[in-house]
C-alpha cells in the first residue's frame, strides 16, 4: 500500500519524463521538505551541525536528476528516492572522517511531529558556479537567475536548444562531481 | 496519519535556485534499461573483434555442437550470461527488487554441479585429474579474461548512469557478467569439453574478471 502522497509524486514524476517541465517543478517542490526533512533527522543523529543537511538535500536533488532514468515507473518512487538520499547522507558523513552505514529502515521511517528550524545553504550554489565554464555560467544563470527558458535561452545565446540543453546537462553533472569531490 | 512538516518549505535560494535549474532540464534524460541494453550490444561486439582477432571457433564446432559436452559448455554459460545481465539492470537501480535472476544464477549453479556429477560417475576415476587439467587451461585463464574487457569498459560506463548502492560489488557483477559472455565466446574455441575443465577454468577465469570488476568499480562508480 503506498501513501497518497507518493501515487501523487510517482504521477508527476512520470509526467515528467515525458517533459512535462511543470510537472517536474511540482515533484521536486513536493519532495524537497520530505528529503530536507529526513536528512535533517539523520544527519543531527550523527551529530552534525544544521548546515550541512541542505547540501545532502541538493546533493540528492541533483542526483534524483541526474539517474531519474534509473526509476521504473511500475515501482513505488519513495524507496527509490529515500536509497538516493541515504546514499548521499553515507557519501556527505563519509566526506567528514565519520565511517558508518545507516539504515534503510531509519530513512524510510517518517516521523510525523518532526519541527523545523530554517534551513540555510550549506554550499551557496553561485560559488560553485564559478567553477564552470563561462558558456555553462551564462547558461545556468539565464535559466535560474533570470528565470528564462530552454527555448529562450537559446535564443539569446544564439544557440540550438538541444545544445543549450546538453550544456545545462553537463553543468549540472559538474556541479554534482563538485558536491561529490566535497570541495568546501 | 504521517507527513512531512511542510512548514521547513523556508527561504533556500540555493535550493529553490537549484529546483529552478532541474525543472527546466526535465526533457533529456536517458532510461537505464536502454543504457545497458546499449552497452551489452557494444560491449558484445567488442568481445567478438577481440575474439576474432586473436584466435577462431574449432574447425568442428558444428558437428560436436550436438554432443553433451560441448552443449553444456553453453547451457552454463549462457544463462550465466543472461541472469547477470538482469542483475545488472537490478543492481544499478536504487530500491530495485532483485526480482527472478538470483533464482536462474541458482539453476545455473545447480546445472554446473549436475554436469561435473555425471562426469564424475562416467569417467573412471583414473582419467579426473586428464579431464581436470586438460589440454589449454593455460590459454583459457589468459583469453576470458582478454575477452571480457570490452564488455566490463561497457558495463562499468553504463553503470555510471545509474546508481549502484555498492560500488564493488555492482563492479563484480558486472566483471561475471563479462567474464560469462567472454566464456560464450572461448567455448567455441575451447577443445577441452569436460565439465571438470569447464567449472574449474572457466570459473577461475571468470572469477579473474570478477576481480578486476570489484576494483574498478570501487574506482569509477
Amino acid at each position: 500500500m503506498t501513501h497518497p502522497r507518493e501515487q501523487q509524486w510517482s504521477v508527476w514524476m512520470a509526467a515528467a519524463l515525458k517533459g512535462d517541465e511543470v510537472a517536474y517543478r511540482h515533484f521536486l517542490e513536493a519532495v524537497t521538505p520530505h528529503l530536507r526533512m529526513l536528512a535533517r533527522r539523520r544527519m543531527a543523529a550523527y551529530g552534525d551541525d544544521n548546515q550541512d543537511h541542505e547540501d545532502v538535500v541538493q546533493e540528492a536533488l541533483l542526483a534524483v536528476h541526474l539517474k531519474r532514468g534509473t526509476w521504473d515507473p511500475r515501482r513505488p518512487i519513495g524507496p527509490w528516492l529515500s536509497v538516493i538520499l541515504r546514499n548521499k547522507i553515507i557519501d556527505a558523513l563519509r566526506r567528514r572522517g565519520h565511517r558508518v552505514t545507516v539504515p534503510i529502515d531509519d530513512v524510510i521511517e517518517v516521523i510525523a511531529d518532526e519541527r523545523s528550524g530554517t534551513p540555510t545553504d550549506g554550499q551557496d550554489i553561485s560559488r560553485m558556479m564559478e567553477t564552470l565554464k563561462p558558456v555553462q555560467q551564462d547558461i545556468v544563470r539565464s535559466i535560474s537567475l533570470e528565470g528564462f527558458s530552454v527555448r529562450d535561452t537559446a535564443v539569446r545565446l544564439c544557440m540550438t536548444e538541444n545544445a543549450v540543453r546538453v550544456a545545462l546537462h553537463r553543468a549540472l553533472r559538474s556541479l554534482a562531481a563538485i558536491y561529490r569531490g566535497g570541495t568546501r | 496519519m504521517m507527513s512531512d512538516d511542510d512548514s521547513s518549505r523556508g527561504p533556500t535560494s540555493g535550493t529553490d535556485r537549484l529546483i529552478e535549474i532541474l525543472a527546466k532540464d526535465a526533457g533529456a534524460w536517458h532510461r537505464f534499461g536502454t543504457v545497458l541494453l546499449k552497452a551489452v550490444v557494444i560491449g558484445v561486439f567488442a568481445a567478438a573483434v577481440v575474439f576474432i582477432v586473436l584466435m577462431n571457433p574449432r574447425p568442428d564446432l558444428e558437428q560436436v555442437i550436438q554432443t553433451a559436452r560441448v552443449l553444456f559448455k553453453f547451457i552454463v554459460t549462457v544463462p550465466l550470461a543472461v541472469a547477470m545481465i538482469g542483475l545488472l539492470d537490478r543492481i544499478g537501480r536504487p530500491a530495485a527488487p532483485l526480482g527472478p535472476w538470483p533464482w536462474l544464477l541458482g539453476g545455473v549453479g545447480a546445472i554446473l554441479v549436475v554436469g561435473v556429477g555425471v562426469e564424475l560417475a562416467m569417467v573412471p576415476s583414473s582419467e579426473w585429474a586428464a579431464s581436470l587439467i586438460g589440454t589449454y587451461a593455460r590459454y583459457c585463464l589468459m583469453f576470458i579474461p582478454l575477452i571480457a574487457i570490452g564488455p566490463l569498459v561497457c558495463f562499468i560506463v553504463a553503470l555510471r548512469q545509474g546508481m549502484p548502492t555498492n560500488p564493488g560489488l555492482a563492479g563484480a557483477a558486472a566483471g561475471v557478467a563479462s567474464g560469462a559472455i567472454a566464456a560464450i565466446f572461448y567455448a567455441t574455441h575451447c577443445p577441452d569439453d569436460s565439465p571438470l575443465f569447464v567449472a574449474t577454468w572457466y570459473t577461475l577465469a571468470t572469477c579473474i574478471v570478477a576481480i578486476c570488476g570489484y576494483f574498478a568499480g570501487r574506482r569509477f562508480l
